[in-house]
């Protein structure tokens, strides 16, 4: 085992490289760009093996993905908001293949305005593509999280693509220490690809065909039932990554001091980082609150989200993104989640951070502040979605 | 008697759901007679992606792959990385796109392809519409043609734009194989698979395929349009192979007139614009001609 100090990008290069990617499909895109800058560079040293296919788009760079993986090999890309929306067919196309392919997506916000800062409507905006989502927010849980994912979308109860976030420039470009374990220990952990079936001459078969309405229904049921039991299986990478590694990011969710928590503050990637931090401090002045970090999106943490409901006052959902027309992605999924529950603590959405918007220390203590008073005294008239921070006097105590 | 050299081996079975006198089905099965059953097919959404039949059937005897309409040039060049990073040889990696999926949609997946030379053939089997989604135009659709995006009308609608040139832009790229084939001329198309798949890199074959049904024409007449296309010069039969031009075919000329009166699509074109069409098409075959003599010299020269 060595230790690196590796941006958010070059862990993710990395990712690949241990993970013994085979195919790499990839276009430039800022912030993501670096990853496969470096990823050339493993290749031309020699250290990584792979064929890199160097597309004209993020269009080609999956459906290249796709071709290949439906060939027997393992396939990585990466990308980043614009080139994501560019894949968007492709990423369906890639669910209902049933092809196990890799993404990295650097989240950045969607232009216009023109913004490379970090937003998560890139990814969010994919929800039903069929695609497992996983959050990250250090650049250590990026470089696992790529083993553990082929691990899990390779699994042949799963048979699904999957993509990792991470926060643009926040990870994408600031460096950390990274452990990476010796090659022997990732190989036992993540075997070749066994592909269920592939594109063999010795064995034709058609892959996609068309197909009448009675059975279509069947095989999006069964990809349903597939993306449910990713569940089990992310669990289960996860236990068994521990096991390598020492290092556990929750399975479905990463919960921090949450047991005994009655305020707790929902979000994903990095500002959580910031947020835990907060609530060491808040612990100190006595006070019981918590941070539930998303580890994964899609399929969406229901036990989870049910567990802190039956433990809260209050919980808040702190949205890096809007989904315009009512509410934030992650609030609308927790509230779905809650209503046919049995406990249903009050919620309340914050849409914070948005287009890279910084999220400090004092801006989750008044979260906090505000999500324990809404369970006290009622939303007030902000109501229950509130853009925390807008230079417009709706937030107190912010400054301008 | 001649000896045949068309390869006995049927990869294409009976029952495809093509239409009458289809010649996209002439085209597929002489490809798969070529390239023999050591060929992985990458198939966009096209007539293609039907005709194989429905889930589970299938007439093709090769592994097929379907993809989103704009993605064969990607597509193919993700099967070849596949196979060589799984160290697999010996197989052929065939893109079969129509012309909407090659001349439109799918123009920069190709250019991408050909620009990094990938191991691939691209095969545009061209009837000259989008024709699967039933008869609108393409950019491979010759001037004057009817479509029902290009209705004649009272105001005459027709296609205004001249066929796109899908072997100028090809012969861009500088691709060492570029050739073009009609479907009523099997041993010259068989011969021209067989030639781009001996050829390392990109290669890109353009395939005539007439569509009756599109074309308001006899089913009948599929083969025969495809050489009565040529002798009228509408299309032209020859290679460029690193450069050097071959025209393949060079008949006797026939009236323009009687190749687009036996296609209900081209009835209503005025007396004047054929003449035009005419003179453009001949214009273009000369264009080739010299080409051909131009190239040849200076490899000789070499």
């Amino acid at each position: 085992m060595v230790k690196e100090l590796l941006t958010g990008n070059k862990a993710t290069a990395y990712g690949a490289m241990y993970a013994r990617a085979q195919v790499i499909a990839a276009y430039p895109i800022t912030p993501q760009t670096t990853i496969v800058e470096r990823i050339a560079d493993l290749i031309s040293e020699g250290r990584m093996h792979a064929k890199y296919v160097k597309v004209e788009s993020e269009h080609s760079a999956m459906a290249a993905s796709v071709a290949a993986s439906n060939t027997g090999a393992r396939a990585f890309t990466a990308t980043s908001a614009h080139g994501l929306a560019l894949m968007h067919e492709v990423l369906m196309w890639a669910a209902g293949a049933r092809t196990p392919c890799v993404l990295v997506n650097v989240n950045r916000a969607m232009g216009p305005p023109w913004s490379v800062w970090a937003d998560h409507q890139d990814a969010m905006a994919e929800r039903d593509t069929g695609v497992i989502q996983f959050w990250c927010e250090n650049n250590q849980e990026i470089f696992d999280t790529v083993i553990m994912a082929y691990k899990v979308a390779e699994d042949h109860d799963v048979m699904l693509p999957a993509m990792i976030n991470q926060d643009a420039f926040y990870l994408s470009h600031t460096s950390e220490p990274v452990d990476l374990p010796d090659q022997e220990a990732v190989d036992g952990y993540l075997p070749p690809l066994d592909p269920m079936v592939k594109l063999d001459v010795e064995d034709p078969k058609g892959f996609g065909s068309l197909i009448m309405p009675p059975q279509y229904m069947e095989f999006r049921a069964h990809m349903a039932r597939s993306m449910d039991n990713a569940r089990e299986k992310i669990r289960k990478a996860d236990r068994e990554w521990e096991e390598l590694t020492g290092r556990s990011y929750g399975g479905m969710m990463d919960m921090y001091r949450c047991e005994d928590a009655e305020f707790v503050l929902f979000g994903a990637g990095t500002m959580m980082s910031t947020a835990k931090d907060v609530v060491d401090e808040l612990r100190k002045e006595n006070r019981r609150v918590g941070i539930a970090r998303l580890r994964v999106f899609r399929p969406f943490p229901v036990d989870e989200v049910r567990y802190l409901a039956d433990r809260v006052h209050a919980l808040g959902v702190m949205d890096r993104t809007y989904t315009f027309g009512r509410g934030g992605p992650l609030y609308n999924e927790v509230n779905g989640q809650l209503y046919n529950h049995s406990n249903r603590p009050p919620t309340k959405n914050y849409v914070i951070g948005v287009g890279g918007r910084d999220v400090r220390p004092k801006h989750i203590r008044a979260l906090f502040d505000d999500i324990e008073r809404v369970s006290k005294e009622g939303y007030g008239d902000e109501g229950e979605i509130h853009w925390w921070g807008l230079l417009d006097g709706t937030t107190p105590e912010v400054e301008k | 008697m001649a000896k045949l050299t068309i390869p006995d081996d049927e990869l294409m079975s009976p029952g495809h759901m093509g239409c009458l006198g289809c010649g996209a089905t002439l085209a597929m099965r002489y490809v798969l007679k070529a390239s023999g059953r050591r060929t992985i097919l990458s198939i966009p959404a096209c007539c293609w992606a039907v005709m194989p039949g429905v889930w589970p059937n299938t007439c093709l005897q090769v592994p097929e792959l379907y993809t989103p309409f704009e993605t064969t040039g990607a597509s193919i060049s993700g099967i070849r990385a596949a196979l060589d990073a799984l160290g697999e040889e010996d197989v052929n990696v065939i893109g079969f796109a129509g012309d909407g999926g090659t001349a439109d949609i799918g123009i920069q997946a190709l250019s991408g392809t050909a620009d990094r030379g990938d191991d691939v053939l691209y095969i545009m089997y061209d009837n000259e519409a989008y024709m699967n989604t039933g008869i609108q135009r393409s950019g491979s659709t010759p001037i004057g043609a009817w479509t029902t995006t290009t209705p004649v009308g009272t105001t005459g609608d027709w296609e205004k734009s001249m066929k796109k040139d899908m072997i100028a832009i090809m012969a861009a790229h500088r691709i060492p194989y570029i050739a073009t084939a009609v479907v009523g001329y099997p041993e010259d198309l068989i011969r021209k698979v067989k030639k781009a798949l001996s050829i390392k890199g990109t290669k890109f074959l353009q395939i005539f395929s007439p569509c009756p049904t599109g074309w308001k024409m006899d089913p009948g007449l599929t083969v025969a349009i495809t050489k009565e296309a040529l002798s009228c010069r509408a299309f032209n039969l020859l290679e460029i192979e690193n450069g050097i031009y071959t025209v393949n075919m060079k008949p006797k000329k026939t009236p323009l007139k009687d190749y687009l009166f036996k296609q209900g699509r081209f009835r209503h074109m005025p007396e004047e614009l054929i003449e035009e069409l005419e003179r453009d098409l001949d214009r273009y075959y000369e264009e080739l001609l010299s080409h051909e003599e131009c190239s040849k010299r200076k490899a000789e020269g070499e």
